[in-house]
């Protein structure tokens, strides 16, 4: 076995240190060490993005990184988008467009979701959809994601309705 | 799917990457965003006993404009290619073709010389780098050389690179006012190319063809027919010449070299 | 104040957003062992050695056990339990957890690592050495039923039985013999991967000294479960505790008894410690059942008209390399609507089913019925274009009840529909999808000469959902009842409870419940809290597949609410010092008739039974009902739906550009869900029109196992869908529900397809075998480009 590697890092606004095998994926490392599992594991080829998180600001997946990679990095994961109680409005627009039924695709999605927000405040639905490419559900059919994604960022959904 | 253990190098410059590799030798595998290489590992498909991780090497992110090319840092992330004003400019298909890449999570991490040096013949971004006929600069314990992307991919998954050596820049040259077309054609967008073509016109005509052999390649006919003053329709109709397309579910090789023809022919059109 | 039928936002949504709901994976405890399973590599094989001394030798193994050594352990009292035998001769080979001298298919369980960590179980499984003597695979349904070779070897047949339905025979001939208009054709339903995103997975804790153990699975059936593991384990009912916790998602593929699930059970009881299993996404291909698996042949006779005389189904249905919990009866699921929403005089239907070397299958989002929709869809557009008319012409002719309202009509597949409406949803759809303007531009596109091809396709299907009532089921063998229990309990502060037997994994029934609750008593449904999932919480239960909650759990929950108020009015009369019959209860509150003043809240009532100050005489405190309710029918929701594709000529490309769908599920409790449940149901359906199919090798390997090659459509390939509903209340139950969870699969399907071969009309193209790949749809293009060339 290789030696434990030390890591430090700031998830969700607080820092973290801990001694991990090199070989620790960072999804693992963020749920099976930090508790933090509100980020999902859906495959096993970087193909459906239930493992989404932010690095530094930006959408990653957190199943194709070692912890190592993320050294330093400043993390958020699902369980750091609410404020105080208060949905992120990404998430409210989920809530209300009902854009979830399982739940299991919907942190890596929110996560995607506000990256792409966060690069392209107003995506037409194309956008969104590519923006979103990475990322795969079983129960909405997308519609419903679409319309979330449009909602939060201030659009109405053309097309979308029903 | 957990990868097998391995020691882990972080490096901080390219020197300390050739130290490390220089040490470690064929045990050692360069890691820059991790994208090509962890799933393999996932899958004990690679079990490197060294991980050296380069990801962080910030000397080796850039892209600059050094005169008559544009000198991206091997280290570069496919995001950076894509929203870059200087390359959107002097190379818009390279902008383009990184926003083609995986998905944007994916384009996040991955690096253009990761990609590169990874030779997979389904890659995006080797067939723009043939067509616009970069090159890739690498350096060794004996110093620095410059590779042609012609020469550069030389079997599957394999290239040009020598196990101790390291891609550092990736040269582009500027073509400002070239006609140019990227035609990826897949079953889900998120995927690797079943075929896929990239065309840069500009006085000559450069064509690259994604997942048509074992390496990325050029389609050396239909260029040679351009050349000689032949149609679009003509060109294309060579695209496949020379090509030992892979078989797979998405496609035999007639498949595959039907697509490169009707692919080249709307690159063809499209860059017209 | 009416919350049914409003678009309320779902109370489950919270937690999920923000990370807080915990799946199987999510939960922890001290000292659990990881389980790694050594699965075969081969898809039909005699394992002449296990050598476990490595992986036992490794830092951090607890323990490897080869199946054989579990056989020996006894820990199990039974094979796994298959719980429909579709015929007293079936044959169904013992099936344990693990393999003990001969595997069956690529990814059986061969021996089992018990470590201290997930990476560490890992590691382990990889140093467990499997010597195996390779045998003749199976590696298809129609090799088998060639039965050249055999998949279990000690079988001389492939074949586990046949089914057959032919209400008339002699009527069923005569249809054939007098016919005008025949149509015979072969489809292929292609095996599906489920994949449900949250892989499975397990977690056993047991209590050595108390002898209780609690499993949590991402199962969508804890109480079936806990019945089967109880069988086949021997260890008492009574001990076994199981907990579904948030389920990610389970479309039929988490409804069965699997081998992980009896293996940390009895391991975690044998050793004392919690074992924990979590499927990876690659794994799943084997360790979770598949979907579909058939061979279809199916014969119209009509008259000169089009009007069908009779229709004749043969199936023959790939099991698997073993019968699972209801394998052999998803065939038979669907062999009541090959007629469709048709008035047929005369049908017929046989099933061979046979075994196969590959991963086992089961119920997939639909379990028999979208094959069935696919297959008389299908064939009636052939019939249409035999005929010379519109597919919606075809249709029209001959619906049920000649496409007008009725109710509780019998059908010639014997069974008795609900009710149904078929001409208003059919023009619903017609007239949304704006099918003039479809026809226009695809005449453009043709007279043209474009390259991208447009076309339409329809499907009218019908389904059957909520099987019931349970001595119906007995009629077809199957194991388990029809029906479902529900408790409604008002707690003293004046909130309630509501203990569910159906158990959720996605479709919301926190808030459906809790809206049907709160019509019913005239309370908030904020104030509902739905309990569920867990068998210590909510002991009767039939849980939650084949779009069976809501029309039955939901009703069952609709009656347990009138019993409530029943009792209330009692007390509240009580009080009152009133007649019974003399109060009315509206919003929430009992009223003296002709006294509007004299009213008591509901929750005064509880809090009044509660307290047991002031009861009648002889009545129990408390107020809290329960019932058990076994429908008298099943419920047969119906649809139209229209794909609208376009085929690029030159790639062979298959883009879905417009979807419309009217469904009928009968009274909508919330139709945001509704359109949920239809949106995500389509998607599942085109996408095994367009993309997915679990591809095998003649040696019976698996050759897209990852969702890498297992192409699960994104955002990116599919539009917005259109909407709309047309309502049609059941006579099966007095909601007037039906269900709509399967749905959107059984529709689109069949849409698709019949859209694909409309496009390609043009050609002679009349069908193309699932999926329609590019490469596919390229290769007849250019057969039938060849075809016509050497004609011309």
């Amino acid at each position: 076995m290789s030696d434990k590697i030390r890591l430090e890092m700031t998830v969700n606004g607080q820092s973290h240190s801990a001694d991990v095998e090199p070989r620790t994926l960072l999804v693992h490392f963020l749920r099976d060490d930090l508790g933090l599992t509100g980020t999902n594991v859906g495959c096993d080829t970087s193909s459906c993005g239930a493992c989404t998180i932010h690095i530094d600001g930006e959408s990653a997946k957190s199943c194709t990184m070692l912890a190592a990679q993320a050294r330093g990095a400043n993390i958020t994961t699902i369980e750091g988008l609410a404020v105080s109680g208060e949905l992120h409005p990404m998430q409210q627009a989920f809530m209300e467009c009902h854009g979830l039924q399982c739940g299991y695709c919907t942190p890596g999605m929110v996560m995607a979701a506000t990256s792409l927000l966060n690069e392209n405040p107003k995506p037409s639905e194309h956008e969104v959809r590519e923006g979103l490419e990475g990322n795969l559900c079983r129960c909405t059919g997308y519609h419903n994601i679409v319309k979330a994604v449009l909602s939060a960022s201030g659009q109405s959904a053309q097309g979308g309705g029903a | 799917m957990i990868p097998a253990t391995f020691d882990y190098l972080e490096v901080d410059s390219a020197d300390a990457a050739l130290a490390a590799l220089a040490e470690h030798g064929d045990e050692a595998k360069l890691m820059a965003g991790g994208h090509s290489l962890i799933p393999l590992m996932k899958f004990r498909l690679a079990t490197p006993a060294v991980v050296v991780d380069i990801g962080r090497i910030s000397e080796l992110s850039y892209i600059d404009d050094s005169g008559g090319h544009i000198a991206i840092g091997a280290l570069t992330r496919h995001r950076a290619l894509e929203t870059s004003d200087l390359v959107k400019a002097q190379a818009p298909i390279l902008a383009h073709v990184a926003g083609q890449v995986g998905d944007p999570a994916v384009r996040h991490r991955g690096t253009l010389g990761g990609s590169l040096a990874h030779g997979d013949p389904a890659s995006d971004l080797p067939a723009a780098l043939l067509a616009l006929g970069g090159s890739v600069v690498v350096r060794g314990p004996s110093g620095e050389r410059e590779i042609a992307a012609s020469d550069f991919f030389t079997g599957f998954l394999e290239t040009a690179l020598a196990p101790d050596e390291l891609m550092t820049e990736v040269r582009i040259p500027k073509v400002p006012n070239a006609k140019w077309s990227y035609q990826k054609f897949n079953r889900r967008a998120q995927d690797w190319a079943i075929v896929g073509v990239a065309a840069v016109l500009n006085g000559e005509s450069r064509v690259a063809l994604v997942n048509m052999g074992a390496t990325p390649i050029q389609a050396g006919a239909v260029e040679a027919a351009l050349a000689a003053g032949a149609s679009i329709d003509e060109a294309s109709a060579k695209a496949a010449e020379g090509t030992s397309p892979p078989e797979d579910l998405n496609g035999d090789a007639e498949y595959r070299a039907h697509l490169a023809q009707v692919l080249v022919k709307r690159a063809l059109t499209e860059a017209s | 104040m009416t919350v049914v039928g409003t678009r309320k936002l779902r109370k489950e949504d919270p937690k999920l957003l923000t990370g807080e709901g915990k799946y199987v994976d999510d939960i922890h405890v001290p000292g659990e062992l990881w389980m790694g399973m050594v699965r075969s590599t081969m898809a039909h094989a005699r394992i002449t050695g296990v050598d476990t001394s490595a992986a036992a030798a490794m830092d951090g193994v607890h323990a490897v056990y080869t199946g054989t050594e579990l056989s020996e352990m006894g820990l199990w009292a039974a094979p796994l339990p298959c719980a429909w035998p579709v015929t007293e001769d079936m044959v169904n080979p013992p099936h344990y957890p693990a393999a003990t001298d001969e595997a069956h298919h690529v990814g059986e369980i061969i021996a089992v690592v018990l470590a201290d960590s997930r990476y560490g179980a890992a590691d382990a499984a990889e140093e467990v050495v499997v010597d195996y003597e390779p045998l003749k695979a199976v590696a298809s349904v129609a090799q088998a039923r060639d039965g050249a070779d055999t998949a279990h070897s000690e079988h001389s047949t492939n074949k586990a039985y046949t089914w057959a339905l032919i209400p008339d025979p002699e009527a069923l001939d005569s249809a054939f013999a007098n016919a005008v208009h025949t149509v015979e054709a072969d489809f292929v339903q292609q095996r599906l991967i489920p994949t449900a995103m949250e892989p499975r997975g397990v977690l056993a804790i047991p209590s050595p000294a108390g002898g209780e153990i609690t499993l949590y699975s991402a199962t969508q059936v804890p109480h079936i479960l806990k019945v089967m593991i109880a069988a086949t384990t021997g260890l008492p009912e009574s001990k076994l505790r199981i907990i579904a916790p948030a389920v990610g998602g389970g479309f039929g593929a988490k409804l069965n008894v699997n081998p992980d699930e009896l293996l940390a059970v009895t391991l975690a009881n044998k050793l004392g410690r919690a074992v924990r299993w979590t499927e990876t996404r690659s794994e799943a291909a084997f360790s979770t059942h598949q979907g579909r698996g058939q061979l279809q042949k199916i014969e119209l006779a009509a008259d000169s008209e089009g009007k069908l005389q009779g229709v004749r189904v043969h199936l023959d249905a790939d099991m698997g390399a073993y019968m699972m919990l209801i394998t052999p009866g998803v065939p038979l699921l669907g062999s009541f609507l090959y007629t469709g929403v048709y008035d047929v005089p005369a049908f017929g239907f046989t099933c061979d089913g046979y075994f196969t070397n590959l991963t086992p299958t089961d119920a997939y989002r639909g379990a028999g019925r979208p094959e069935a929709s696919y297959a008389i869809e299908r064939a009636m557009d052939l019939l249409a274009n035999k005929i010379g008319v519109a597919p919606e012409e075809i249709r029209r002719r001959n619906y049920l009840a000649g496409g007008r309202e009725f109710e509780n009509l019998e059908t010639a597949s014997t069974l008795v529909f609900d009710s149904g409406n078929y001409t208003p949803n059919l023009d619903a759809a017609l007239e949304m999808a704006d099918m003039n303007a479809l026809r226009a531009e695809q005449t453009r596109r043709r007279e043209a000469g474009e390259t991208k091809h447009l076309g339409i396709g329809l499907c009218t299907y019908v389904e059957i959902c909520g099987l019931a009532p349970s001595r119906a089921l007995a009629g077809l063998n199957y194991g388990a009842g029809g029906w479902e229990h529900a408790v409604v309990r008002f707690l003293p502060t004046g909130k309630v409870e509501v203990v569910s037997g159906s158990t959720p994994h996605g479709q919301g029934h926190e808030t459906s419940w809790s809206m049907i609750v709160a019509d019913k008593l005239g309370i908030d449904p904020d104030d509902v809290t739905v309990l569920h999932s867990d068998t210590a919480i909510s002991p009767l239960g039939l849980d939650t597949y084949g779009s069976r909650s809501l029309s039955v759990g939901g009703v069952a929950i609709a009656m347990a609410c009138d019993k409530v108020v029943d009792k209330a009015r009692e007390i509240a009369a009580h009080q009152m010092e009133a007649n019974p019959d003399d109060l009315d209860f509206a919003a929430g509150s009992f009223t003296v008739k002709g006294s509007p003043d004299k009213t008591l809240p509901i929750q005064a009532v509880a809090f009044g039974a509660f307290t047991a100050h002031n009861l009648p005489d002889g009545m129990e405190p408390n107020l809290q009902e329960q019932v058990s309710f076994d429908p008298p029918n099943f419920a047969f929701p119906f649809g139209t739906h229209v794909a609208v594709v376009e085929v690029d000529e030159d790639t062979g490309g298959v883009e879905l550009i417009d979807y419309i769908a009217i469904d009928d599920c009968g009274t909508q409790v919330n139709p945001l869900i509704v359109e949920g449940q239809v949106h995500g149901g389509i998607v599942q359906g085109v996408a095994q029109a367009l993309w997915e199919e679990a591809s095998y090798d003649s040696d019976g390997n698996c050759r897209n196992p990852s969702l890498l090659d297992y192409l699960v459509p994104s955002a990116m390939e599919v539009p917005f869908m259109k909407l709309g509903s047309t309502v049609t209340p059941s006579t099966s139950n007095p909601l007037g529900v039906k269900g709509v969870g399967e749905a959107g699969t059984i529709g689109s399907a069949a849409a698709v397809i019949n859209a694909v071969c409309d496009a390609l009309r043009p050609y002679g193209i009349d069908d193309i075998e699932m999926p329609a790949t590019p490469a596919r749809v390229w290769r007849m293009i250019q057969a039938a480009k060849a075809a016509q060339n050497g004609e011309g």
